[in-house]
């Protein structure tokens, strides 16, 4: 009953809060002022931004490319560009490039978020008062610093296609294989590496977001499902969970754009090709074959393909946003309190 | 009664433990994972083309460090030092372009009612998602016909407008700028800019040094951009030359100087790095908590 | 005005010793009055050097002009510049990645390869060259056999007769370097100190063990066509070795030896009858065994040339055999500092892993690998001194003869009365077990046939080799690699089609 009621509480405080500054509290006068803080960004954006990628969208309209030095049109085609990657005509077909580009992205998405989850929750669970918690996310944080490149370079040489390569040397030894394996040549070994590395590259960035989004979990919660019996794995799923359930949404949304935008790991790991078979080629990979022959109607298509797409998402975060209080930890309160009382 | 209390604290303590343990096992392992791609690099970095290319891997050092180093440093092509300042001055400007600017527009959004705000702010939501790439080869052509190829400006300025930066500080704000402070410090007379700058930016702090390192970091490693943009030598920033070292010749190609260079070029993001990491967990923690 | 039609002005054939462009003769001086203007200037000795005539595609002739300050050399990498700097009698190293000739300064825009790093920047710069100021404008750019056919027949080059390199200075260069650099309507835009003739290298203790001989003429009889090359392999696999490292090592012997070019007249691609050999020799090499499933340039091709390694051969070039070969073959790595060529180097190499177990001979079918062409720029200004280099360093026989004797640099060179002399001296190379190669280069360099060569090679080469390394995986079946195949070269060149079938 304690918890169903304190966590109404917070459901209200947090909408209040987190709803539209009241009006009242600011004086008209300064409202102008707004738009002398806000015009530096706008004005970069139009500068920088908004013309490029209108004329990247202009551009996607027309036939625009070079023959080694040599200039094709522009001549406008209207939609062919894009008809092109939905039937294949010409260049890789769209689907393909979307379902790597998400398969790569959940492959290494999913274990990175449990894997995060649960760092996050030792880091702040004040029960388990873990010692050196600093050491270790600042550690785990750090494969964010290298360079994708670099990080490539060495997984190559980690997997590398010979008998004296590590990993291949590992499973040689241990009789896990009888000739070596070029785990580039396999699409779920290629795939896998990838995801690796993204998991790898972000996983400190994620724990470090949940772990933010936990300490913002009221204590009084946990205490008193506590003293109420509820074993750690019934506070975690039933009290943790849904409250950090906006940040959950917010690093899966970030998390999915930034999947993607994927570009340098698989173009360095496979030098560009998204060997085998074009199943680890992504979407940015695609555009920028297209930089090849400076093919600006079909960049441009492509651009505006995932545009939509991104933007697709984008709108799912506006949803999110505008309604977080009301879908986290209202609906949280509501079950609550069926089950308190 | 008492005794029973204590068997039931005595089995939560062996579950506690037991469970400390297992986290610790698992921290370390991962910690182990994350340094061991470190580890590998040093080593690298002393040993010579031909140990590197036939052995793969090695975990103990071998004999080259001076040489790989002495190679990288000299090199009149790819002027390592001069990229490395080339790189800072991009960073440290992209940093300043970007976390100033952001902040500034957040706390536009946050603290002024004016017509459009829900607008702006659902638009930069929407932005936040295009990826670079998208609008590349536009910002080049862009940038030739304004002459600004071989410039470090093109780098730098755009920055000002950087969508995710704007919105961690947004919901920083929400979570920990009451309006309050901004009233209290009208009721002094301060002009709105100053009070910005001078009383609103030292709370933003800790979100500032946040967003400092993951733009420091994305800048300092950025190839796609510097490398449409530049071609002169004494404009060209750490990535591209670690990619210069990877695209010598069949004879003077060495793994061990790739490493080497690699490693110097992670040096610098690793001091300023360690020097933020404090707020990177004490920081987050505030801005994200609002989500 | 893009199109700056040329004729030559420069009676620099006849100031063959001349070096440096401070001392010119009279023929420069009136390319210096001359300047950018393309008037009537086509003065006096001009055309002495024009051979098939620069001036093809208009009717008038255009000055080069020679008043520059600064000449800029466009390259991937330092293989050139360090060229430049050892053999180049004028040049002086500034030590700051620029250099200076006479009272020129020389600036070096290195850009890498990777990812069209190089082309990419280079064209754009190559169309820019009017808005940018003299100092800035490309005088030379260096350009590779893969993609010259871009350069070569674009406004961009000059006739390397428009700067005054004449027939007589080319007389002894080989006919198939020429024919790469050589425009459609015949002038010959680019020149090369290189020529790079393929052999097969094997290693002498696998040929004593299995073939019994290891002698360079026996061998040549156990791999002097494809029939009999496969035969080979059946034994090499018998005896437990492989026959090459891995899908790509041979694939140059193949698309060099095409029927036609790689694209039709009526932009549709085709897959010549020659390369389709390699892919069936390719796979039944793979399904059977006989080779180590490697890529060019990995860990495990590198290994496969060590100590250790369990293939019969290679097909390299001439530099790879002196650099790649040898470093990738020895055992103990050369100590830092230790000169190429010296004796120590000599001690240390002799008897070090597989130093000394080498040998070449000449392969089942003529190839070339690498070499790198110069290049005049359309805007050059330093129309003297870009002969005067271009002269120096692939036309004077004796430089030439220089490159290739000296120790640690070995290039063969492009000069055939140069290189005929080296074959026919004592010259022998200790790392091949005291073998002449140069006298195997020399015959094959004669038969390079490059006169199907396009534009396309470039892509479609590496397009196809990464598709049909799927096929060989086998990950996917033939005719899905060949779709894959069509699919990433289409968006390379838009313009191209499949055929129909």
């Amino acid at each position: 009953m304690r918890v169903a009621a304190s966590d109404v509480e917070l459901a209200e405080k947090k909408h209040e809060s987190d709803g539209e500054i009241p009006v009242k509290r600011k004086s008209i006068s300064y409202a102008k002022w707004g738009y002398f803080f806000i015009a530096p960004f706008f004005i970069a954006y139009a500068i920088f931004s908004l013309w490029p990628l209108i004329t990247t969208v202009y551009n996607s309209f027309f036939e625009n490319y070079r023959i080694g030095l040599d200039q094709v049109g522009p001549n406008f085609i209207g939609f062919e560009n894009y008809i092109n990657f939905f039937t294949g005509a010409k260049g890789v077909p769209v689907w393909n490039l979307i379902s790597n580009t998400v398969i790569m992205w959940l492959m290494g998405f999913i274990p990175q978020l449990a894997v995060s989850l649960l760092f996050a929750y030792w880091f702040t669970n004040k029960r388990m008062d873990l010692k050196c918690t600093s050491i270790f996310k600042s550690i785990i944080y750090m494969p964010n610093l290298i360079m994708a490149s670099a990080f490539s370079l060495l997984m190559f040489s980690l997997f590398a296609n010979t008998e004296t390569a590590p990993i291949n040397n590992m499973l040689l030894s241990i009789g896990a294989t009888t000739e070596k394996i070029d785990f580039l040549a396999n699409q779920w070994s290629a795939r896998g590496i990838i995801a690796f590395m993204n998991f790898i590259m972000w996983f400190g960035n994620t724990t470090i977001m949940l772990m933010a989004a936990m300490l913002g979990v009221d204590e009084s919660l946990v205490e008193a499902a506590d003293i109420d019996g509820c074993t750690p794995n019934q506070i975690f799923w039933k009290i943790t969970m849904p409250l950090i359930r906006p940040i959950l949404v917010y690093v899966f949304i970030t998390s999915l754009v930034g999947g993607l935008q994927m570009f340098d790991v698989p173009q360095v790991l496979t030098s560009g090709i998204g060997v085998p078979n074009g199943t680890t080629k992504t979407l940015i990979m695609f555009l920028n074959d297209n930089l090849y022959s400076k093919n600006y109607g079909a960049a441009g298509a492509i651009s505006v393909i995932l545009f939509i797409v991104c933007a697709a998402f984008s709108l799912i975060v506006y949803y999110f946003f505008t309604d977080r209080t009301l879908g986290g930890a209202k609906s949280f309160a509501a079950k609550k309190k069926k089950k308190g009382v | 009664m008492a005794g029973k209390y204590d068997v039931v604290t005595n089995e939560r303590k062996f579950w506690l433990n037991f469970r400390r343990t297992v986290a610790y096992i698992g921290l370390t392992l991962m910690c182990i994972l994350c340094l061991f791609f470190f580890y590998i690099m040093l080593i690298n970095c002393t040993r010579s083309h031909n140990e590197i290319q036939r052995a793969g891997l090695a975990f103990l050092p071998s004999t080259s460090f001076i040489s790989n180093f002495t190679a990288v440093a000299t090199d009149a092509n790819i002027p390592l030092m001069k990229g490395m300042l080339n790189s800072i001055i991009v960073s440290v400007g992209t940093v300043f372009c970007s976390v100033y600017f952001s902040a500034m527009t957040a706390y536009g959004c946050h603290v002024y009612d004016f017509k459009g705000r829900k607008f702006a702010f659902n638009f930069i939501l929407l932005i936040m998602t295009i990826p670079t790439q998208v609008t590349a080869l536009g910002f080049v052509d862009m940038m030739r016909s304004w002459g600004l190829l071989n410039s470090l400006i093109p780098l730098i300025v755009p920055a000002i407008a950087a969508p995710t930066v704007f919105f961690f500080m947004k919901q920083y704000m929400d979570s920990s700028l009451p309006i309050d402070i901004v009233e209290a410090a009208r009721i002094d007379g301060a002009n709105e800019y100053r009070t910005f700058n001078s009383i609103i930016l030292p709370i933003l702090k800790p979100a500032m040094a946040v967003q400092a390192i993951f733009t420091f970091v994305s800048s300092w490693n950025n190839y796609f951009t510097p490398n449409l943009l530049i071609t002169k030598t004494e404009m060209k920033t750490l990535p591209i030359m670690v990619y210069m070292w990877r695209c010598k010749d069949y004879a003077s190609i060495s793994m061990g100087h790739i490493y080497m260079v690699i490693t110097i070029s992670i040096l610098p993001v690793m001091i300023v790095y360690f020097c933020l990491s404090k707020f990177i967990i004490g920081g987050v923690t505030l801005g994200a908590v609002k989500g | 005005m893009k199109k700056r039609v040329l004729a030559a002005l420069l009676a620099s054939a006849t100031v063959l010793s001349v070096v440096g462009c401070s001392n010119n003769t009279s023929g420069s001086d009136a390319g210096n009055s001359g300047n950018t203007s393309n008037t009537d200037s086509g003065s006096t000795g001009g055309n002495d050097s024009g051979s098939t005539g620069g001036n093809t595609e208009g009717g008038d002739t255009v000055t080069v002009p020679d008043d520059g300050k600064v000449l800029n050399i466009w390259c991937w990498n330092d293989e050139f510049q360090s060229r430049v700097k050892d053999f180049y009698p004028d040049y002086v190293d500034n030590g700051d990645g620029t250099g200076k000739i006479g009272d020129v300064l020389v600036k070096w825009t290195i850009n890498p390869n990777k990812d069209n790093g190089y082309q990419i920047p280079l064209d754009a710069a190559l169309q820019d060259q009017e808005n940018v100021a003299a100092d800035d404008r490309i005088d030379i750019f260096l350009i590779e056999a893969d993609y010259a056919d871009k350069y070569v027949n674009s406004e961009y080059s000059l006739p390397v007769s428009a700067v005054g390199i004449t027939d007589a200075d080319t007389a002894e260069m080989y006919e198939y370097t020429k024919v790469i650099a050589t425009d459609a309507n015949g002038d010959l835009k680019a020149v090369s100190w290189q020529a790079a003739p393929g052999l097969f290298a094997y290693k002498r203790s696998i040929a004593q063990k299995v073939l019994g001989t290891d002698d360079p003429d026996a061998v040549q009889e156990y791999v002097a066509d494809w029939d009999k090359f496969e035969e080979t392999a059946q034994t090499m696999k018998d005896n437990g070795y492989f026959m090459l490292s891995g899908y790509d090592d041979a694939y140059r012997t193949f698309s060099n030896n095409v029927s036609a070019p790689w694209v039709n007249d009526k932009n549709e691609i085709i897959i010549d009858e020659n390369i389709l050999k390699w892919v069936e020799q390719t796979k039944n090499f793979t399904d059977k065994g006989f080779n180590n499933k490697n890529g060019l340039w990995s860990d495990g091709w590198a290994a496969d040339q060590g100590p250790d390694g369990k293939v019969f051969g290679f097909f390299y070039s001439t530099w790879g055999i002196n650099f790649t070969l040898l470093g990738n073959s020895l055992a103990t790595k050369v100590p830092d500092g230790m000169a190429q060529g010296s004796a120590e180097w000599l001690e240390h190499c002799t008897g070090n892993g597989a130093f000394g177990d080498y040998a070449v001979c000449y392969g089942p079918q003529t190839y070339y690998w690498g070499g790198t062409w110069l290049c005049a720029s359309y805007m050059t200004d330093n129309a003297s001194l870009v002969k005067d280099i271009m002269y120096q360093l692939t036309c004077n026989g004796e430089i030439m003869k220089s490159i290739t004797t000296t120790p640690g640099v070995e290039d063969y060179t492009n000069n055939m009365a140069a290189m005929e002399e080296v074959a026919n001296s004592d010259f022998k190379s200790d790392f091949l077990g005291g073998q002449n190669h140069i006298a195997l280069f020399v015959e094959n360099a004669k038969k390079i046939d490059m006169s199907n060569i396009s534009k396309y090679d470039q892509g479609c080469n590496e397009t196809f080799q990464a598709a049909m390394k799927d096929y060989f995986d086998g990950t996917v079946d033939y005719d899905t690699a060949l779709e894959n195949f069509y699919t990433n070269v289409i968006t390379k060149y838009p313009a191209l089609t499949k055929p129909a079938e």
